[in-house]
């Protein structure tokens, strides 16, 4: 059998939105980039998320990463031909107690210069504007420009927009041995396809692992399962994408009326797929009807999770291999790497174009955890 | 053995009737979740309890006896099975199911499940099908037979397949103008299968019967006809159609039955894991059995139309096959000549459907025609043009993708309408076969879940809880994610998924698409995830 | 005008309801379905083209006649039996 080579600047494992968007910037810098998906671009934990695009609430060292994505997202007719359902709704976070009050505005205090421009609403003002929360909660932190947009659609198109621009996505190939030759790194699909690069990303999400190990890097990551719901289309009352401080249900309207909603955990069918699990659906089902006295009568029609991955802190690994020159990874978003992910995807653009980066990523660096973590 | 698990039976249609009669004769105490009131399947659906008084010879004509055996089958065992009408089976995972009855979800876990859950009308969509005064062929029949209406004072059949002329029929006993019978099998198919049909002399002479007596009454017969589109605002007023020869008629009708056949009802065979093959004479992805009955799953058994599509005769036998296999695979006794005389007639009637396949052909050359502004996906509004284009450009090469980028099965039927129309116009568009495009993976809930159901409190987990294995020896389940569901979700085209092999011996062959194996369950389950 | 036509089986029960705020009657067993289209020529408009829709299976798979009641509760017409008193509502809660 011919075997395909394909020679270029930058190789890419993984076409979720980390990869996509890499993929995009780098051809915008004029490299030639190679994508490799084994399922399809952002089919996986990119494309089955929620669907929040949140600043609010993330650690401070994620902000400058989030921010540098806000402005991408801001750009998404002009980077990708189309808007993939993005709507800067605003994030708001409830407060159902003071104490949570108290937290929401402690984390505004210490976000601020970030530019999240949160706005703190409570009592009379904050029923006035969400009468349908009722009295569901106390107040809340308002991130009026963050929002929600549809993942299935977005996450494919950031690949789909590095195509249009010559980027080599292949997808339906997985990857099964990659190492480095010399200056050049090699990576085989079975036995038809060899691509040899100088660069190497890392962007294969929950199963990116498998490449940090084999350059020597052990990271202790964690495939969960976030579960999700949807119900059937409902008259519009919420113009909000809603957390909750502390924890719990979460939840967006989309402009066609049904209600997404999230909270607890799916289960994995095996490694590579998950299902929804039946006590955090009926769990999550109760909780969102006491959140939104709204779906009381509403149907759920579809629920959802996906494989995702998670690393002991909750921050993910971003930035350069500290073994191997020329290989940079960005996984382990622990379910939060929507929003940020093509804030990362253009920097690790940028780590290989100019070798360097603002951007502060001393946080997310591979060999933060103590070895016995990782086995 | 002690720890074996009543059998549970999802279905009290003719199949899961039958298989419950045999497992009460085994001294067994099935349990029978039927989402109906009443058990019939929807076949030999009886109307709901109160003044109805029709005789079954009004209600199911020729079937009637059939029917009525049916129906005293269940009325015998009533008191020996644990009987859950109007209950839905909303999930089915790690060796349980989920009811909902009354508001109430239990979780009901299984050893052994047969699944009989029928099916419905196979549909392809033509301009003005989501009008009111267009049903389904079997909702036609049902409207008639279970509530005594019909639907409409002059109705056009549309279609192909047994019901057509059967419905029309019935409707036409029922003193309703029937305004002609379209049917999109042109009459030399037809002719050509007729001496296959010698092999089943009485459904052959059933249907003459039907064609005879339309005509006798006037009623016009078309062959080879193709919808052109259903008129009206805000209901049918006409059927436009073209005939065998591409001219373009116009029928007066306040009503339009159709359907193409019929279309298996897999999504719980999906759920629970069972693997699934493309069937060439259905046309569409079945979940795999054997001649016996099982699926791929141990302890779960298939019987019926819903997992491929044979006709109420073959569904009875075929629901006593499953529940003899269950009993074989439980360790009891079997009648092995009463095995070998179903597995005889059913091999007979899966030999004449393949008959009927050849006198009521799939017109596959319809999805061709469907212009590109007419919705496929009745709950979500979703157009051909919105298939064929992410078809056409690349973005979805299987079903699964094209759900997610269009919607087109995304709704609250979960693509039971659509899922048909949306694979033709993937493949045709993609110039694969049929086969080639995959198929929609079942999500639950299988159908809409009130989010107010009412939880039975603790919830209960089964993982790692003991419980008998489908060989009859209690062992410890599998931990969740480690097992089952081999078969759901054909990643991607619907080709077999290649299995990665281990690395052997050299180190620099990392596995790098296989996933972690530490996956498992976490806890902090209430961040926030975007 | 109604969709659906009675041919027999006429004799039970009346059931009074409402349709959209109309005293109207159906007969004791009729599905929710049956109910309002004996009575009118739809269930409901649809969310997205504000088109009317009449069910379309009847046997519980197509979800397409799923209706509302005055108090917000939804229904699923061809599976739900009418009552006594029930108010249904055929009008599309989109377009007002």
């Amino acid at each position: 059998m011919m075997r395909e080579r394909i020679d270029c600047d930058v190789a890419i494992v993984g076409g979720g939105i980390v990869g996509g968007s890499a993929a995009l910037f780098l051809r915008q810098a004029g490299l030639s980039v190679t994508l490799l998906e084994r399922d399809w671009c952002g089919a996986k934990a990119s494309g089955v998320n929620f669907g929040g695009v949140r600043r609010q609430g993330r650690p401070l060292e994620q902000l400058p990463l989030s921010q540098r994505a806000h402005a991408i997202w801001g750009r998404l007719p002009e980077l990708l031909g189309t808007d993939a359902e993005y709507i800067r709704s605003g994030h708001l976070k409830l407060a159902r107690s003071e104490a949570d009050l108290d937290s929401l505005i402690a984390y505004r205090e210490r976000s601020q210069g970030f530019g999240l421009g949160l706005e703190i609403i409570t009592g009379e003002e904050f029923r006035r504007r969400w009468p349908a929360l009722g009295d569901r909660a106390i107040g809340g932190s308002l991130c009026p420009e963050d929002g929600h947009a549809n993942p299935r659609l977005v996450s494919p198109a950031f690949a789909r927009a590095a195509a249009g621009l010559g980027a080599m996505v292949r997808e339906q190939t997985p990857v099964d041995r990659v190492e480095k030759d010399g200056d050049r790194f090699v990576l085989l699909s079975g036995d038809s396809l060899e691509v040899r690069a100088r660069f190497l990303l890392n962007t294969a999400g929950a199963w990116s692992w498998r490449v940090a190990e084999a350059f020597g890097e052990p990271v202790p990551l964690e495939s969960l399962h976030p579960n999700m719901a949807v119900t059937e289309p409902l008259p519009r009352f919420l113009d909000v994408n809603i957390g909750v401080e502390g924890g719990g249900v979460y939840g967006r309207q989309v402009p066609r009326g049904n209600m997404v909603v999230g909270g607890g955990r799916g289960f994995a069918l095996d490694s590579d797929r998950a299902r929804p699990q039946r006590d955090a659906v009926l769990t999550l089902m109760r909780d969102a009807a006491e959140l939104f006295p709204q779906l009381r009568h509403a149907h759920v029609i579809r629920c959802w999770t996906g494989v995702e991955g998670y690393t002991p802190d909750r921050n993910p690994i971003v930035g350069p291999s500290r073994t191997t020159p020329g290989l940079f990874h960005a996984f382990g978003f622990s379910g939060a790497g929507f929003q940020i992910g093509p804030g990362v995807g253009q920097t690790l653009a940028e780590l290989v174009t100019t070798g360097e980066t603002a951007m502060p990523l001393e946080p997310f660096r591979i060999d933060r955890f103590p070895p016995s973590a990782s086995d | 053995m002690s720890e074996l698990l009543p059998p549970v039976i999802v279905g009290a249609g003719p199949a899961g009737i039958r298989a419950a009669e045999r497992l009460v004769a085994a001294g067994l105490r099935p349990v029978v979740v039927d989402e109906a009131a009443r058990w019939g399947g929807q076949i030999y659906r009886q109307p709901p309890e109160g003044d109805f008084t029709r005789p079954k010879k009004a209600l199911y004509g020729f079937e009637a006896g059939k029917a009525d055996a049916v129906h005293r089958a269940m009325a015998a065992i009533r008191d020996r099975v644990d009987y859950r009408p109007r209950t839905l089976v909303w999930n089915c995972e790690d060796g349980a199911l989920d009811l909902l009855c009354d508001g109430t979800s239990e979780t009901l876990p299984f050893s052994h499940l047969i699944l009989a859950t029928g099916a419905t009308d196979r549909v392809l969509p033509f301009p003005g099908w989501t009008l009111p005064g267009v049903f389904t062929l079997g909702g036609s029949q049902v409207a008639l037979k279970f509530q005594g209406c019909a639907v409409g004072r002059r109705v056009a059949f549309l279609g192909t397949g047994p019901l057509l002329y059967l419905v029309a029929y019935q409707y036409l006993k029922a003193g309703v103008e029937v305004a002609g019978v379209f049917d999109t099998t042109s009459f030399a198919a037809q002719a050509r299968a007729t001496p296959g049909m010698l092999r089943d002399p009485a459904t052959l002479a059933k249907g003459l019967l039907f064609v005879g007596w339309l005509r006798a009454h006037g009623v016009p017969i078309h062959n080879g006809v193709r919808p052109v589109r259903a008129e009206g605002t805000e209901r049918v007023d006409a059927l436009v159609w073209r005939d065998a020869q591409g001219r373009e008629r116009r029928t007066g009708c306040d009503a339009v039955a159709f359907g193409l056949g019929l279309r298996s009802e897999t999504q719980l065979a999906d759920l629970a894991g069972c693997r699934f093959r493309f069937d060439e004479a259905d046309r569409a992805w079945l979940p795999e059995r054997d001649e016996a009955g099982r699926s791929s799953v141990p302890g779960v058994y298939l019987a019926g139309d819903g997992s491929g599509i044979a006709g109420a005769d073959a569904a009875e036998l075929a629901g006593e096959r499953a529940a003899l296999a269950l009993l074989e695979d439980r360790g009891l006794p079997v009648d092995a000549a009463r095995v070998r005389d179903l597995d005889s007639r059913l091999a007979r009637i899966a030999a004449f459907r393949r008959v009927l396949n050849t006198a009521f052909p799939f017109p596959a050359d319809w999805a061709d025609a469907i212009a590109d502004d007419t919705m496929i996906c009745r709950c979500e509004g979703v157009t051909a043009g919105a298939v064929r284009e992410v078809a056409r450009s690349g973005q979805a090469r299987e079903m699964n993708r094209a759900k997610a980028l269009t919607r087109a099965g995304m709704g609250r039927c979960q693509g039971r309408m659509c899922s048909a129309t949306a694979a033709e116009l993937l493949s045709r568009t993609l110039g694969t076969g049929p086969d080639g495009v995959g198929r929609l993976r079942a999500q639950p809930p299988i159908k809409p879940l009130p989010i107010a159901t009412i939880i039975p409190s603790p919830p209960r987990s089964r993982a790692n809880e003991v419980c008998a294995d489908a060989t009859g020896g209690p062992e410890v389940r599998r931990k969740r994610g480690e097992g089952q569901g081999e078969g759901d979700a054909l990643r991607g085209s619907g080709q077999p998924v290649v299995a990665f092999q281990p690395p052997t011996s050299a180190p620099p062959r990392i596995p790098l698409t296989q996933p972690s194996p530490r996956g498992g369950e976490g806890t902090d389950t209430g961040r926030e995830v975007t | 005008m109604a969709l659906l036509q009675r041919v027999a089986e006429q004799g039970r029960r009346v059931v009074r309801f409402t349709l959209d705020g109309r005293p109207v009657e159906a007969l004791e067993g009729d599905t929710v379905m049956t109910a309002m289209l004996t009575n009118g020529e739809r269930l409901r408009r649809t969310e997205f083209a504000d088109a009317p829709r009449a069910g379309f299976c009847m046997m519980g798979a197509c979800q397409d006649c799923w209706v509302r009641t005055e108090e917000g509760e939804r229904l699923r017409a061809c599976g739900t039996f009418i009552a006594d008193g029930m108010r249904l509502l055929s009008n599309g809660e989109w377009t007002s």
